[in-house]
């Protein structure tokens, strides 16, 4: 059982990543993003495509080259993500296109990135390294691979960044008023487009990291992020659409749920838990956890 | 290129614009006239074809094959059962989230759809797991030489679809449309007004579930084979929103058009693998995939109503077309 947590705080931290862009591009622009986990597929592939020497760090199964490699992923991430924005979402901003429309672009986005993923680097499993890693024994009878520990770490590093980012910074108050109401942040004199391009560049970014480190977690395919779209949003809409720390509070308890319920209930059920805990919170309370009411 | 010009194959071709054309219309009563965002239209999709094959088929015989029922009732008993299957389902799903953003329904009914194949997979009882249900009967089938079948089914498929048009048109038209139509625009003005949004709703999301169903059913008697593969989010939920958008959402006609153009894209592009160097096809393949994408985010962009997007005025008793300004001043895309 304490294995089974320990497992899914792991998967959640992945998840938390992502669910924190996908939260707050929901914050900012109000939109369901069905592309978040496509772009942590690229991401994933980015990673794959920089990754260069052999070696080990310490007992962890890949070497320094997994460095420059995570990087770029980000990096390039983003910048898809933004010039995203600025190809298709803005557009249809402009023409105040309802929520709708912009979601359902979202979703050819979704469609032609993963063609992109699929027709690049084909439809096989790949891994970054090959070869199976022995876990570490620790307290509690719990068994833990380094790498999935560098999985958490990593994780937790990132979001202790994206916190200070968000509440201690000039760029992190201007993009909490843009949530709030767009409107008056911009009678304000905050420069409303600026902060949509660096909400995606966060959002794109943390969705590079995350699919690098799922990929990490297990292997890389085409499918690997937008499987992982249905969790990300339950995530997001239990913790409270635009919350970030409801994001990190909901993808613990969506990924921690999904591993303790193989307990019980075939694994293949797995998504399907993360849909029922979405289910059950729109009917109990629609807003999510840390939801304020709109 | 030149076996379209086929007949035979040209029939096939018809028969599946057909049926995606009765799911186009479904989706269009769902989302082109009162704004209900389903994004899990292959949820419906397969439990209507997986209903229809528990009806009609004969009960299991083979050790390998294990599914519940077998009633061996007629088709038409099929494709109503399929029809019903689904308007429980969609009156199940509705009860949440009907009354919720319209976009947390879509992510909702994804999940749906999602779950719903986990459970088509994992419980083998139920309808044969990943195997599927093979050898669904097909209505009529004695009557002509196999290989004229797919004449026949055409015949069906037609009459299946213009039943289908009519009712849907008739009830656009009618008061009971327009009120559809005014929750779309505003739920708030027709709340005003004395209607009761939710249950407006619920009666278009099952309406609109019953005819998917319906396409369910008829897709299982065509293909007689259906896997849990077959109702994958492509293929059974994103395909059939393109041609929506494409052909003009709020447009039965629109509808029918999209699922003509799109498919007629998508089976064009064959020639495109058949033809590509070895070795390439599986990466080939998925340029058609890479192509809808492109082309719905491309109608959204330049051409939000579509082909032939929404008639501003709905009635059997007004004039057709209002004046040229008013239709190029308002953009017929739902918000």
């Amino acid at each position: 059982m304490a294995q089974l947590v320990v497992v899914g705080l792991i998967v959640s931290s992945v998840i938390a990543l992502g669910a924190i862009g996908l939260t707050l591009i929901y914050g900012v622009l109000k939109f369901a993003h069905f592309a978040h986990g496509d772009l942590m597929t690229t991401g994933a592939y980015v990673a794959f495509m920089v990754l260069f020497g052999g070696g080990h760090i310490g007992p962890l199964s890949f070497g320094y080259g997994m460095i420059p490699a995570i990087l770029a992923a980000v990096v390039i991430v983003a910048a898809l993500s933004v010039a995203i924005d600025r190809v298709v979402y803005r557009p249809l901003r402009r023409r105040k296109a309802g929520l709708v429309i912009l979601a359902m672009a979202s979703l050819g986005m979704a469609m032609i990135v993963r063609s992109l993923v699929y027709i690049i680097w084909g439809p096989d499993q790949r891994f970054y390294v090959l070869g199976i890693q022995r876990a570490k024994q620790l307290p509690f009878g719990i068994m833990l691979k380094p790498d999935q520990m560098f999985i958490g770490c990593t994780a937790l590093v990132v979001m202790a960044l994206v916190y200070l980012l968000l509440y201690r910074t000039k760029l992190g108050k201007a993009m909490r008023a843009t949530a709030d109401n767009m409107e008056l942040a911009r009678v304000s004199g905050i420069d409303t487009e600026w902060v949509v391009s660096w909400t995606w560049a966060i959002g794109g970014g943390l969705a590079g990291l995350a699919g690098v480190l799922l990929a990490i977690q297990s292997h890389l395919m085409p499918e690997m992020g937008f499987l992982l779209l249905l969790p990300l949003f339950a995530a997001a809409i239990l913790g409270g659409v635009g919350s970030p720390q409801g994001a990190l509070v909901g993808a613990i308890i969506v990924g921690v749920s999904q591993e303790v319920s193989t307990q019980w209930i075939p694994p293949g059920y797995k998504p399907a838990i993360a849909f029922l805990l979405l289910f059950a919170i729109l009917l109990v309370r629609p807003r999510g956890l840390f939801g304020v009411k709109s | 290129m030149e076996s379209l010009l086929n007949p035979s194959y040209f029939a096939s071709f018809l028969i599946l614009v057909g049926i995606y054309g009765v799911f186009a219309l479904g989706l269009n009563v769902h989302w082109g006239y009162t704004g209900i965002f389903n994004f899990g239209v292959a949820g419906f999709f397969a439990v209507g074809a997986y209903t229809t094959a528990i009806l009609t088929k004969e009960p299991s015989t083979g050790q390998y094959v294990e599914y519940i029922g077998g009633f061996g009732l007629p088709f038409v008993v099929g494709l109503l059962g399929a029809g019903v299957a689904c308007g429980i389902l969609a009156f199940i799903i509705g009860i949440p989230t009907l009354s919720l953003r319209e976009d947390y329904l879509a992510i909702a009914s994804i999940g749906v759809a999602e779950s719903l194949r986990r459970v088509f997979v994992n419980e083998r009882w139920l309808a044969n797991g990943t195997r599927g249900m093979i050898g669904i009967p097909q209505p009529l089938h004695g009557i002509v030489d196999p290989s004229d079948y797919k004449y026949v089914y055409l015949c069906i498929v037609a009459v299946v679809l213009i039943v289908i048009y009519i009712a849907i048109e008739r009830g656009i038209r009618s008061p009971w449309g327009r009120v559809l139509r005014a929750i779309r625009e505003d739920e708030m003005t027709a709340a005003a007004s004395g209607k009761s949004v939710f249950a407006f709703k619920m009666q278009a999301f099952v309406l609109g579930a019953v005819i998917m169903g319906v396409g369910g059913a008829m897709y299982a008697h065509y293909v007689k084979a259906i896997t849990p593969d077959s109702f994958a989010p492509f293929f059974g939920t994103f395909l059939i929103w393109v041609m929506l958008i494409v052909g003009g959402s709020g447009n039965s006609k629109g509808a029918v058009l999209g699922a003509f153009i799109v498919w007629g894209i998508w089976t064009g592009t064959d020639w495109i693998i058949n033809h590509s160097p070895g070795g390439l096809e599986t990466r080939i393949f998925y340029l058609r995939n890479l192509l809808i994408g492109l082309l719905i985010v491309v109608v959204l962009l330049i051409r939000p109503r579509g082909i032939l997007g929404e008639e501003k005025r709905v009635s059997l008793f007004f004039g057709k077309e209002p004046p040229k300004e008013q239709l190029e001043k308002d953009s017929a895309a739902p918000t």
